[in-house]
């Protein structure tokens, strides 16, 4: 990266890389986690949120729930696994951290380029159930058990409708190299015409919709929050995590979903990218941009996080098994015909 | 007209109230004023109270405390009885037992007990939930007014 | 009471084997696996209150549950017997809370027909609107929380929401949101407040317009249908041998309505209202016919309201009530289902023993044989689907 003019050491870019990235989860967590659980879900249902912590509409409300987290008792379950109980919740965030290691902010703002960028954040972004397993285990819980192996089935289930509606964006895009991607939409055109570039999302809408779908599920998020259903199983297999590490879990779920939409932004909508605009003003603009579209697709996930009930653990199997992937290998097969032919 | 599937349906409806915007009254910067007969708190008339024990008596949960004395007072004209008139030593009414039933209120002969809409007078320790003469006496100020009643009401006698 | 005791309902103990076939047997068949028994104790977000399900599991079939009630149980047929009609009438609210003006109503008629009173035509019509209001609230409660079992955040928002107006009207006339302690042997205490009819036809649009939130937002929702359809159906003698009443009968097919088939109470036989049945007697058919209840109950309150007559709202009664000796049993259409108090006076201020039928108590006493061979999942949506109020249960 020398968006400067200076030489970096790689010693030292190294270490801004780690910052940059252990930044942005908290606060990808914060953001996501106040505009949309504190202030849409409250306004969807007819009441305000947080208003009086800092003063301006509750703006403090998650940093200080996070700080009264770090404070509270560290409560570990009589019979519980220790060591593996500890370890859950560590290894649920270290895959969202990684996840962010490939995302693109602008044509130099990148962590690191890796050619196969998709196929890496994909398959980073399935660590993440054996850390539920373990929370689910370690527990000593029959709640966070049946939570935890419910889990277990439901994303694995759900990764090969994410990975093949992503496969129809790669063949398009003839790369898996994220930065590739966003330079196909960014530099591409529709019949001729490169007003807007040619982002993803309106040849592959089958696939945004099941990107968005699996992407639900891997989140746990209403419809398919069986594995946390919250009138059953209390939090499922983070019930019996308190303080810091539920703080974990947390930051876990939001940060991933900031994950999914920051990679849903970049495959579908273009990214940090904006037709015309290449070289210093991108990366100024880059990361703002990639925000704006990011918290577009946000949107829509918590949207329908809070309007619909959840489906049960066999409906879900059924919907995946019997639904989403036939369409998705249709999608696949359709993209594959139509570059080849045209 | 074919209907929207459901599901769409319902994201219409959830966006739509997002945008009509909340219901909420933030307490305690704003207050919404309760009804006029809302049960809040009791208050007491001192004068009007002869001790007859009839709403410690029928109160469900034996929350109100009475003593009373009896005391001699000059007679009205000249060369007639002395009177002797009850005096309160001890009214207190403990609001942490009381259900806010109203039945003490309501079987009271003299109207020495009014219902009052004030609810916010919750306390950090129990004991202080038992309200003496005094603090009953000052609830008075905020007793409402009687209210109109609707249309068709018998005016006559009101129980 | 242990939470490690094994409970009791006979058929709990029984031979896994048995039970196989209900277990998705293909996968286990192979695999020697064990059951587990879940306690879905008395804290629990999906039993309404402190009820404790005991169920035995085979992976996320249950084999057999057993409810375990008596947590909330205040002992009210033993309060009655040391209190007066006034307080007991007091009491008796808070037994079913959330509708607590229809809890009063079967007491004080019980009492009325000992004494050979009768309430007058005013009293008796504002009654029935209160009746019916509460009926509203409970169920607007029901619409709402019945979502958020499936999982569904924002209708239980919606239902707390449109019920505050109704609560605001019972306020407004008794004095309590919740506990209204309204009804007096022979009438009412008080009568309406200047201003209450015409803002009780404004709530009443309110109510209808939500209903039909909640149609096109639950009732519509197909996911909500693939969680509701086909599951904890209740067929309808059984529902009826077993006790079940109410909506849980009618959405069994059983066309059963106290206010219309029972005794008449109240205004009730001067009204003009539609009963609703349907005939899956799955959760989702008791969902939709409490809905349609909710939009019936509406306008019957309308009905009442253009048809108030004007008058007294209290008979002639002594100050002191001293009940004349005899029994009587009133049962009556509460939302919850039939509740009925059978009283027993010796002639002295308060009753010599009240005995509280309660509508709960029947219901759930099918959830041992309803819960067999359902998921997990499908338990609470069951639950959610009876609608029983632990206070109602255990009295």
């Amino acid at each position: 990266m020398n968006a400067l003019a200076v030489e970096i050491p790689w010693g030292v870019l190294l270490a801004i890389k780690a910052v940059v990235i252990l930044a942005v989860v908290p606060l990808g967590a914060l953001v996501l986690g106040y505009t949309f659980l504190l202030k849409m879900m409250s306004h969807m249902q007819s009441r305000l949120g947080p208003m009086d912590p800092g003063g301006f509409h509750g703006w403090f409300q998650l940093i200080g729930d996070g700080i009264k987290f770090l404070q509270k008792e560290d409560i570990v379950p009589d019979e519980a696994d220790r060591r593996v109980f500890a370890l859950a919740p560590t290894v649920v965030v270290i895959s969202t951290f990684l996840i962010f290691v490939v995302i693109p902010a602008g044509p130099r703002l990148q962590v690191a380029n890796l050619d196969v960028g998709v196929f890496y954040a994909l398959a980073v972004s399935s660590l993440s159930v054996i850390g539920v397993l373990m929370a689910g285990w370690a527990s000593a819980n029959k709640f966070a058990l049946i939570g935890a192996l419910r889990a277990a089935a439901q994303l694995i289930a759900y990764e090969l409708p994410l990975l093949l509606a992503v496969v129809g964006v790669v063949i398009q895009a003839g790369t898996m190299s994220l930065q590739g991607i966003v330079s196909a939409q960014q530099d591409g055109a529709i019949f001729g015409w490169s007003g807007i570039g040619n982002p993803f999302i309106l040849t592959q809408f089958v696939g945004f919709l099941l990107f968005l779908i699996a992407a639900q599920a891997e989140l746990t998020q209403t419809p398919f929050d069986m594995p946390v259903a919250e009138s059953e199983l209390v939090a499922g297999y983070m019930v019996e995590y308190t303080g810091f590490r539920f703080l974990f879990f947390f930051i876990g779920e939001f940060g991933t979903a900031t994950a999914f939409a920051a990679l849903a932004a970049t495959l579908f909508l273009g990214g940090w990218s904006i037709p015309g605009v290449h070289g210093t003003a991108a990366d100024l603009l880059g990361p703002l941009v990639l925000v704006v579209k990011l918290m577009a697709v946000a949107f829509l996930m918590f949207w329908v996080r809070f309007t619909y009930p959840r489906l049960r653990e066999d409906q879900l199997q059924a919907l995946a098994w019997k639904v989403l992937i036939p369409i998705a290998l249709v999608n696949v097969i359709i993209t594959a015909i139509i570059k080849v032919a045209i | 007209m074919a209907k929207l599937p459901g599901l769409i349906g319902g994201l219409g409806i959830t966006f739509k109230t997002m945008l009509k915007g909340a219901v909420t009254v933030q307490y305690p910067h704003e207050k919404e004023a309760p009804p006029t007969r809302a049960r809040g708190v009791i208050a007491l008339s001192e004068e009007n109270c002869t001790s007859c024990m009839l709403c410690s008596r029928s109160c469900p949960d034996w929350c109100i405390y009475i003593e009373g004395h009896k005391e001699q007072r000059p007679p009205k004209r000249e060369g007639g009885r002395p009177r002797s008139v009850n005096i309160l030593d001890r009214f207190d009414i403990d609001y942490a037992l009381c259900m806010y039933c109203g039945i003490c209120v309501e079987v009271c002969p003299f109207d020495a007990l009014f219902w009052s809409p004030e609810f916010e007078y919750s306390e950090p320790n129990i004991a202080s939930l038992l309200h003496n003469k005094d603090r009953l006496g000052a609830w008075f100020a905020t007793v409402p007014a009687p209210e109109p009643l609707e249309v068709g009401a018998d005016s006559g006698k009101k129980k | 009471m242990s939470t490690t005791e094994q409970p009791t309902t006979p058929g709990f103990e029984v031979d896994p084997a048995a039970f196989r076939h209900l277990a998705d047997a293909q996968v286990n068949v192979e695999l020697d696996t064990g059951d587990m028994i879940l306690n879905m104790g008395p804290q629990h977000p999906a039993t309404h209150g402190t009820l404790r399900l005991v169920v035995r599991l085979d992976g996320e079939r249950v084999i057999a549950a057993d409810p375990v009630i008596g947590y909330m149980h205040r002992g009210y047929e033993k309060l009655t017997e040391f209190r007066t009609y006034p307080q007991v009438t007091t009491l008796i609210n808070r037994i079913d809370w959330l509708s607590s003006f229809a809890n009063e109503v079967p007491f004080v008629h019980a009492a009325e027909q000992l004494m050979e009173i009768e309430a007058p035509p005013r009293a008796q019509y504002i009654r029935t609107a209160l009746t019916e209001l509460s009926r509203i609230a409970t169920f607007l409660l029901f619409l709402g929380e019945m979502g958020l079992q499936v999982g569904a955040l924002t209708p239980a928002f919606y239902g707390f929401r449109d019920r505050e107006h109704v609560l605001n009207l019972i306020e407004a006339a008794t004095g309590g949101r919740f506990h209204p302690n309204f009804n007096r042997i022979g009438g009412l205490k008080d009568d309406l407040p200047w201003g209450w009819i015409s803002e009780t036809r404004n709530v009443m649009k309110i109510v209808l317009d939500a209903c039909d939130v909640f149609e096109d937002l639950v009732v519509g929702n197909e996911i909500f249908q693939a969680r509701t359809r086909s599951i904890g159906i209740i067929p309808g003698e059984l529902g009826a041998s077993y006790g079940v009443s109410g909506s849980n009968l009618r959405a069994s097919g059983v066309d059963w309505d106290l206010r219309r088939d029972g005794a008449p109470y109240l205004a009730y036989p001067d009204l003009d209202f539609q009963v609703f049945t349907h005939p899956d007697g799955d959760s989702f058919s008791r969902y939709w016919v409490r809905l349609q209840e909710t939009r019936e109950s509406a306008r019957m309150v309308l009905q009442l309201l253009d048809g108030m007559p004007a008058g007294p709202i209290m008979a002639k009664v002594p100050r002191i009530i001293k009940v004349p000796e005899g029994e009587a049993w009133v049962e009556t259409e509460n939302p919850l289902g039939q509740m009925g108090y059978y009283v027993v006076s010796k002639g002295a201020t308060g009753p010599f023993r009240v005995k509280i039928r309660s509508a709960s108590f029947s219901n759930v006493s099918i959830l041992p044989w309803m819960l067999r061979g359902v998921y997990v999942p499908d338990v609470v949506t069951i639950l959610a689907s009876l609608y029983f109020i632990l206070g109602d249960i255990d009295r």
